[in-house]
């Protein structure tokens, strides 16, 4: 025997899978949950083309999926992202349809990350100082607590007034639609950090900022994550009703020209693509979650998965 | 003639003073903790006994009277005077020796220094083979054992323990007694422990102090002059848990018919 009298310190077995193997855990995991969602999503269209077939639903009302995913590339030709209104480019002009859809795509994605982002760093931010420095209470929240039950319908004109057309308003529409509410949600989750955790740094000699810095802020990550992942949802909601009105293409635009032309196979794939892009998103999202919440047991995690 | 490691002068809380929901906590405690000593507060639940340690930690200010720790009078936290609470307060965010090296970071220690520092804390309460680990993977025993290792990594003069293990079963409750008298031996710290059990009392104290009912203030203060460990079935003790039962029983019952009232 080699060992010092000092135990293994370093070379102590740990519980704990290593990171990469909890992902992939992750994921083994989700397999299944993967296979009721085409089950899940399998049984609304069989219903749905039930419907069609017994003659309930009018497929010029309500097309059902076989007739509204069947001519992929007819619906991609509506998805066109040319700039034709502008003088001096011709009416043919665009890239092919596969492009356009996805640089729409793109785009509308684009958007709602802008949003979200934006809204994440200044609610978390104006949050923690509101809580830290009473002034900032006072100055702020009155207004933030009036302004939040604004609908974001309202900010549309002022989005324009402000941003005029084109990435600007649509951005502003996400932001102001999910801010009012992650401002609120950030503070309530600095109130809720178990005081016990306060108590230790403060006997242990730590000052404001040490423990806002140390002790809060990871304290308040979880729900943080919890709070952006419900706030994804809202801001793809926002961004169709912003990309509604001029913002030059986008998935809304589409939509909007699809009610505009009578086409609701139009309007039903691109449905799908939106329901298509919040499931991928929030996939992601939740493995990014595991990854900084390495911290956190496998149920709790669970828990805070909903 | 040494100075107390902690006394309290006519200390009283109230809390939310001046307003509708105001109560008084605690009422005139006169109370001298020696250098070295372990000293048991036994009272109902809800009779303020968790505020006087928050009151002696610095957390909370008295709202009359003194308390002075080796001389000095208490106006805030400081890391000789550790609290340690009843439920787990670890981060669950920070391994087990970053716990423990909480209070050193917070000076600006360097990491090899404080992984050390750590190192021999853990190595010295016998949980050397959990400092890589999360305290998510420990034991309820465990996390609290982790706890009284991360106070002594301050170096602490006086140990604050509030009902530090009522959320242990039974038998892992009676190894934790053990590990903290074993703790308290070495590292010759003051401790005030909270509980409303009367065997732990007598099992760890120098001196239980008997509190009453809300407000509480101090009963009767009961020396156990026996070496540790104790006998919980020698007939000293039976007749110091008669004794110790009497005096709370008639507190709880106080305190049973304030709350119905």
């Amino acid at each position: 025997m080699t060992s010092t009298p000092v135990a293994p310190v370093r070379a102590a077995p740990s519980f704990a899978a290593p990171r990469w193997q909890r992902t992939t855990g992750f994921i083994g995991a989700w397999l299944p949950q993967l296979g009721w969602a085409i089950v899940s999503v399998g049984l609304f269209a069989a219903i749905w083309e039930l419907c069609w077939y017994f003659g309930w639903a009018d497929p010029r009302l309500l097309p059902p999926p076989h007739v509204f995913l069947s001519d992929l590339t007819g619906q991609a030709k509506f998805f066109n992202t040319a700039q034709r209104w502008q003088v001096g480019v011709a009416a043919s002009a665009g890239p092919s349809p596969a492009v356009a859809v996805l640089i729409t795509i793109l785009s509308s994605t684009m958007r709602v990350f802008a949003g979200l982002g934006l809204a994440t760093i200044v609610s978390v931010s104006l949050g923690v100082a509101i809580r830290y420095v009473r002034l900032v209470e006072h100055l702020t929240l009155p207004t933030i607590t009036l302004l939040a039950p604004v609908s974001p319908v309202a900010w549309l004109p002022v989005a324009i007034f402000i941003f005029g057309i084109g990435n600007g308003p649509a951005i502003f529409m996400v932001f102001v639609a999910l801010f009012f509410h992650m401002i609120l949600a950030t503070i309530t989750q600095i109130d809720g950090v178990n005081r016990n955790y306060i108590n230790v740094a403060r006997t242990m000699g730590a000052g404001k900022w040490q423990i806002y810095r140390r002790v809060i802020l990871p304290a308040i990550l979880p729900g943080l994550l919890v709070v952006l992942r419900f706030n994804l949802f809202g801001a793809w909601m926002v961004v169709l009703i912003a990309e509604a009105t001029g913002v030059g293409f986008g998935l809304g635009q589409v939509i909007m020209m699809a009610r505009n032309t009578f086409n609701p196979s139009l309007v039903f794939f691109t449905i799908v693509i939106i329901g298509l892009l919040g499931f991928g998103f929030d996939f992601l999202l939740r493995l990014v979650q595991r990854r900084i919440l390495y911290w956190l047991p496998n149920r709790a995690a669970g828990l805070v998965d909903v | 003639m040494s100075e107390p490691a902690i006394s309290c002068r006519g200390v009283g809380k109230i809390w939310a003073a001046g307003t509708e929901r105001a109560h008084e906590a605690l009422r005139g405690i006169d109370l001298k903790v020696d250098a070295g000593e372990f000293i048991v507060v036994l009272g109902p639940s809800g009779c303020g006994k968790s505020t006087l340690l928050y009151l002696i930690a610095g957390l909370e200010e008295p709202s009359a009277g003194e308390i002075m720790a080796h001389g000095v009078p208490v106006t805030g936290p400081a890391p000789d005077r550790s609290l340690i609470f009843q439920e787990t307060s670890l981060f669950p965010w920070l391994s087990v020796w970053q716990n423990v090296s909480f209070g050193l970071s917070l000076r600006g220690t360097g990491k090899a220094e404080q992984r050390e520092v750590a190192r021999q804390v853990l190595f010295r309460t016998g949980l050397a083979e959990t400092f890589d680990k999360r305290p998510h993977e420990l034991s309820g025993g465990m996390r609290q054992r982790v706890a009284v290792a991360r106070a002594l990594a301050m170096r602490p003069k006086v140990l604050l323990m509030d009902e530090p293990f009522a959320a242990l079963d039974v038998q892992t409750r009676a190894k934790m007694q053990g590990f903290l008298l074993d703790v308290w031996h070495e590292s010759g710290a003051s401790v005030i422990f909270v509980t409303h059990h009367i065997d732990e009392a007598m099992a760890l104290a120098d001196r239980v102090v008997v509190s009453t009912a809300r407000p509480g203030r101090i009963k009767q203060i009961v020396g156990i002059d026996r070496p540790r460990p104790r006998d919980p079935f020698a007939p000293e003790s039976v007749s110091l848990r008669r004794k110790l039962t009497e005096l709370l029983s008639d507190e709880v019952d106080r305190a049973f018919a304030e709350q119905e009232a």
